[in-house]
């Protein structure tokens, strides 16, 4: 465990995951034939909603959205200290169960959809987060972070149905089409903002900030399968990316129903398979 | 620091509007136009909003809805009201269901007339918004109501 590295994390996190919003919003509107905003937008829009006049629907909504921050904040610092993967997986499901409380506090109904379907997300993707966790430690023999990050034959080669899998989720992790069910970053309109929308003011930039540490976090999620080499980790990473913002301008939104099946369906076959390849012929 | 005018949320509603301005509002979003590269989104909850822009005329079963949409957007918030229905209730005024223009029903900072209004006068008039959007940020920080008169 590295508390050096959870430090440069917690500070530099919101400001690469902010970066990393203002280049995708950016590529996302010259993919659509747009200028688009500058790339420091993000940081305006958080400035900016620190500025709003703070409007709580339901005062426990704070506290749950301000835990849903904290516990973002640490299962990413957790995971770049090196710590164990399987206690980064569970922090991070109970941060979104935290915001889906939220969501909860105020008693709106289009509150109440888009935390439904947050729970449907969590639902989709946890097992697909946890079977990664599994296939990470049936490679290495070990949970932890930096033991994983220290393997030195590449864990792309051993896990590709895990990976696979895993970018398949990460199209929900980031709240992007087609699986932005609970909410979007776009102007959408549907279910007005879904689980965003009863937060406003310094709440929701809590939220966005959130997003960003979450970005991050992701983003070293993958590396760890390039981890061998860190030019080759950085350059799969950017490429993962890219191609997540082109999936998110190239589809349409799909219902709730095909999202969950669809995800359980990829996890099932390819980490599941991935699994027991691993188990019965890894040592060959 | 002024975040606010450099990223000024919209909430859109059409009144009793004959979709002409509602059409220019939404060509304001796309390519040609791209109100994006101000930071301006269009947001369809009046919770995250910061400017709402009206279009057509106020009735009596678009009152409520109106002042429900104001009321429910955090301060410091503008209204423009886009197209001469918003403003003063255009060739349907003497109707006998029209009301008149957006500001019987709420405050209105921006008034932005034209039948329909060309997106470059609609972003010319959002942009004047942010000013005001500025005062009263400014008049929020200074501890003063944001609102200038009640």
């Amino acid at each position: 465990m590295n508390v050096l590295y959870a430090i440069v994390f917690l500070i530099l996190a919101p400001l690469a995951g902010g970066l990393i919003a203002g280049v995708d919003r950016k590529l996302t509107a010259r993919m659509q034939g747009r200028v688009g905003p500058p790339v420091l937008q993000p940081f305006y829009d958080v400035g900016k909603l620190l500025e709003k006049e703070h409007v709580i629907v339901a005062l426990s909504q704070n506290y749950f959205v301000l835990a849903y921050l904290v516990f973002i904040a640490f299962s990413g610092a957790l995971f770049f200290a090196g710590g164990d993967l399987l206690l980064v997986v569970f922090a991070l499901t109970l941060a979104h169960v935290l915001l889906v409380l939220g969501a909860y506090s105020a008693t709106s109904p289009y509150s109440f959809i888009g935390a439904e379907r947050e729970l449907i997300q969590l639902m989709a993707y946890e097992p697909m987060v946890i079977l990664a966790a599994a296939g990470f430690y049936l490679a290495t023999g070990s949970f932890y972070v930096n033991e994983i990050a220290a393997f030195p034959r590449p864990l792309i080669v051993l896990l590709p149905g895990i990976f696979v899998g895993l970018f398949y989720v990460l199209t929900m992790k980031l709240r992007k089409s087609p699986f932005d069910i609970a909410t979007s970053h776009h102007a959408h309109q549907e279910i007005v903002k879904g689980v965003t929308t009863e937060f406003s003011g310094s709440t929701l930039g809590m939220v966005e900030v959130a997003h960003w540490y979450e970005t991050v976090f992701l983003l070293g999620l993958f590396w760890l399968f390039f981890a061998w080499s860190p030019v080759i980790a950085l350059i799969a990473v950017a490429i993962l990316y890219l191609a997540e913002i082109f999936i998110d301008n190239a589809t349409a939104r799909v219902k709730w129903g095909f999202a969950l099946r669809s995800i359980w369906l990829v996890t099932l076959v390819l980490s599941a398979l991935n699994l027991v390849v691993l188990q019965y012929f890894g040592g060959l | 620091m002024a975040y606010m005018k450099r990223s000024p949320w919209i909430i859109h509603y059409d009144g009793s509007s004959c979709n002409g301005c509602d059409i220019e509002v939404l060509a304001c979003l796309t390519p040609l136009y791209d109100v994006e590269r101000f930071g301006i989104i269009n947001t369809g909850n009046p919770k995250h909003a910061d400017i709402l822009v009206v279009t057509g005329s106020v009735n009596e079963q678009n009152r409520e809805v109106i002042r429900n949409i104001y009321e429910q957007m955090p301060q410091p918030k503008v209204v423009a009201a886009l197209g001469i229905c918003a403003c003063s209730g255009g060739v349907f005024r003497e109707c006998y269901n029209v009301e008149g223009g957006m500001d019987r029903v709420i405050p209105v900072d921006v008034y932005v007339p034209g039948c329909p209004v060309r997106p470059e006068q609609i972003i010319d008039g959002v942009v004047k918004a942010l000013g005001v959007l500025e005062e009263k940020r400014a008049r929020m920080k200074a501890g003063a109501p944001a609102e200038a008169t009640v």
